[in-house]
């Protein structure tokens, strides 16, 4: 009984820790362009073309 | 459920004034044809190459870039003209309305990811109570667990559930019932009843049911708003690709191209043929023909002369006309447009979605249902609280889930599917009516042809004098000109333009070369006499004193059209051509692509004519067209596709929009249309098999409210994964309602 002291919130925290970090890619946009993600991940970067990385 | 599209007015924008703008503008350009994964690292490399770009990101998904740029250093035009450099068609985004439809969907997505998190924790405390009733769980863990369940599940309810409220509340208030009504009623009286429960210290408590139904509830909500994300989008790119320029005269006589927002009255407009005039003005040169169509409703073309009025959204089909602008509102061409689309989306209103079909009748059979029991039980003489429970076992076991998962996920599927193969669909309900089907009426030019002239005698002019027409024929954009390019580059021949060619509009090129000079164009400019009869569609190219060489064109048929057309014939479709052209070239083309069923020499509204027999026929006809005078048609055909080079009008009156040269996206729709819809009836035959041996079970008090709620969402993942099951399928073509 008194470890459940302890595991219940352990538990609540780790998934709400999964709920922020949805609600964070959410709002940061990760989700807008499903099929263009996967074509950057194949692409030839030309040198010198650093920003390609998705923005906050 | 449709929302009607509305765009939201253009900033106001003060011409000439760049200093009251703030330095870094923000714009989304929607590029047609970005289709790739290497044309995004194209499109951004180009507009980063631009000076005054501070950064581009392109969405394949949305197919549009989103610029971040100096203003003082340059301006949309002139990243849209970098972007045709490259060989992608841009334009500017016109309004809010994929912003705010998306905003939607982000919304729906973020309480979805609530309600996931509160189900997933709640389910978690309820396993482990019921587990525990076998077991040793004394009363005050399990009272813990429940408190818990409660803090968790009531206001995730409340925040996750409020799309399902809102629209329950704005049903009741114009006093009629939907699908929204009888889950708010189960949601809401699971949880009441479940913290009563709860504060009792009873077993009764059934937070985990409640928030199981709106956790499923809610992924049908979304999936349902992303398809119509998807469609709205490719609309507004169509709208925003095709109408939203002007040329404009300047004072010198120049020609500029401006975005139709920074048009002002008194501004002359050059509108050519085919084009929508975007404002409201006065004809001050050229007589031409106006179709007012899809703003009165009249098929007759209106004369336009000088000094004769025009509106903003008709479309000059004869002879390019200058316009002075009066009313230049921007909101007015803006309403227009929004006018011409929702008068699309809305020309098929009376049509109802099976989905809706099925809402109608079982809204109300569910609150029968739940009502009955409750009263049953009380007359049984249970007690309240027990007959409560029932009656919620009820509601929650009835509730739409796999019915509200049934279509939405059907329609997700396929239209990725769709998406993938060049095919867009632009309306919410266009899958549903292709399934239908059983004629197809095809267009001629444009449609069953490619639409643009090819030469046809290619085979009887040699490699060194195709070359030399194609030195000259590559400085210029006429559509001849294009085809003798594009022939000599099929061969693999080497040719660059020649020097000092100058064009003559309306009569032909030329240019000097070492031995005389090379000519290109119409007769009388080569020196032929036009008795000789080379026919209308013909360029002659006279290489110095060589004797002329006639160049015959020829609108082409695609190249697969034989081939569908045999296929939708051996479907057991019919099919039919039906043509402006003159007899002969409809003949041509009508007996290359083994069409028996043709006719010639049909005007718009002879069309209109055409389709109404055939649905007085009873036939439900698919209408495949890409001219102006198809519009009308396709707008009155039960459903209707474009090819992706038709014109703006007819790609807005059209149900989908496909790429590409090939015809088979015509059978590849039609394929996934009716699977689609058979998907469709057989999730509804899941869920409905579900309600038959559940709901009796329920309504005699076998079934409580968690195994409800686990029951249902046995029957969402069912429904979901045979939707699945649509997107890599080969599919076979088969006719006719699906029932």
């Amino acid at each position: 009984m008194t470890s459940l002291a302890w595991l219940i919130p352990c538990a609540l925290a780790l998934s709400f820790l999964g709920l922020v970090a949805f609600l964070w890619a959410l709002r940061s946009g990760q989700f807008e362009d499903l099929e263009g993600a996967s074509w950057r991940a194949i692409q030839d970067e030309e040198p010198g073309d650093e920003d390609s990385k998705p923005k906050g | 459920m449709d929302r009607s599209l509305t765009l939201a007015p253009a900033p106001e924008t003060d011409h000439g004034a760049s200093e009251t703008l703030p330095e870094t503008t923000t714009v989304s350009l929607i590029v047609e044809n970005m289709q790739c994964g290497s044309c995004m690292g194209k499109i951004e490399r180009a507009l980063k190459a631009t000076p005054g770009v501070a950064s581009a990101r392109a969405s394949l998904t949305a197919r549009r870039v989103s610029v971040t740029f100096d203003n003082r250093a340059t301006e949309p035009q002139k990243l849209i003209d970098a972007l045709d450099r490259t060989g992608y068609r841009a334009a500017e985004s016109v309004g809010s309305v994929d912003e705010s439809a998306a905003a939607r969907a982000d919304d729906l997505l973020r309480r979805l990811g609530v309600a996931g998190f509160a189900a997933a924790n709640v389910m978690l405390l309820s396993v482990s109570v019921w587990a525990g009733v076998a077991s040793d769980m004394d009363q005050s863990a399990a009272d813990l667990f429940h408190w818990l369940s409660a803090l968790i599940a009531m206001p995730a309810i409340a925040y996750a559930g409020q799309p399902f409220f809102r629209s329950a509340a704005t049903a009741l208030r114009a006093r009629h019932l939907n699908m929204d009504v009888p889950i708010s009623l189960g949601i809401t009286l699971a949880t009441a009843m479940s913290l009563y429960q709860t504060m009792r210290g009873t077993e009764q408590v059934y937070f985990d049911a409640a928030i199981m139904l709106t956790f499923f509830l809610l992924i049908g909500r979304y999936l349902d708003e992303k398809v119509r994300v998807r469609a709205r989008g490719a609309a507004e790119n169509l709208l925003g690709l095709k109408a939203l320029s002007a040329n404009v005269v300047g004072e010198d006589g120049a020609v500029r191209r401006l975005q139709a927002r920074a048009l002002a009255p008194g501004m002359r407009i050059q509108v050519a043929a085919g084009e929508r005039i975007p404002v409201d003005g006065r004809v001050l040169s050229g007589a031409t023909h106006v179709d007012t169509s899809l703003i009165t409703g009249e098929t007759v073309p209106r004369k336009a002369a000088i000094g004769d009025l025009v509106h903003a959204g008709t479309v000059n089909l004869a002879t390019a006309i200058v316009v002075e602008a009066t009313a230049t509102d921007e909101n007015t061409l803006l309403a227009d447009i929004a006018r011409l689309v929702q008068a699309a989306e809305q020309g098929r209103g009376h049509y109802v979605r099976l989905a809706d079909r099925a809402a109608r009748l079982y809204a109300p059979a569910v609150h029968i249902l739940g009502a009955s029991t409750l009263a049953g039980w009380l007359i049984a003489g249970v007690g309240f609280e027990q007959s409560l429970t029932y009656a919620i076992a009820v509601l929650i076991i009835t509730c739409p889930c796999a019915l509200a998962l049934a279509v939405p996920a059907v329609q997700v599927a396929a239209a990725g599917r769709l998406f993938a193969r060049g095919i867009i669909v632009k309306a919410a309900d266009g899958l549903e009516r292709l399934s239908e089907i059983d004629t197809v009426v095809f267009d001629k030019t444009g449609t069953l042809t490619r639409g643009e002239p090819s030469l046809a005698n290619a085979a009887r002019i040699d490699d060194a004098t195709l070359a030399a027409a194609a030195s000259l024929a590559i400085a210029s954009r006429h559509p001849y000109s294009r085809a003798v390019v594009r022939t000599a580059r099929e061969r693999g021949l080497a040719f660059v333009v020649a020097d000092g060619v100058i064009e003559q509009p309306g009569s032909g090129l030329a240019a000097r070369v070492a031995h005389g000079e090379r000519r290109l164009g119409s007769a009388s400019w080569v020196g032929v006499d036009d008795a000789e009869g080379a026919g209308a569609a013909s360029l002659w190219f006279r290489d110095g004193t060589a004797a002329p060489i006639a160049l015959r064109f020829e609108d082409e048929l695609r190249s697969d059209a034989a081939a569908v057309v045999g296929a939708l014939h051996a479907s057991g479709y019919r099919v039919c051509l039906i043509s402006g052209d003159h007899a002969e070239a409809v003949r041509d083309a009508a007996e290359g692509a083994g069409i028996d069923d043709w006719s010639a020499e049909v005007r718009p509204d002879g069309k209109i004519a055409r389709l109404e027999a055939m649905k007085a026929e009873g036939r439900r006809v698919l209408m495949v067209g890409d001219g102006l005078n198809d519009a009308p048609a396709l707008a009155a055909a039960h459903a209707s596709l474009s090819p992706s080079t038709a014109a703006d009008v007819s790609q807005t009156a059209s149900d989908a929009v496909f790429q590409g040269e090939a015809l088979a996206p015509v059978i590849e729709a039609l394929k996934v249309a009716g699977a689609s819809q058979r998907m469709a009836i057989e999730n509804f035959a899941i869920a409905i098999g579900y309600n038959i041996v559940s709901v009796p079970l329920a309504m005699a008090g076998y079934v409580t409210p968690l195994i409800a709620a686990l029951a249902m969402s046995l029957s969402s993942i069912a429904v979901t994964a045979n939707a699945l099951r649509l997107r890599g399928r080969t599919l076979a073509l088969t006719r006719g309602k699906v029932r």
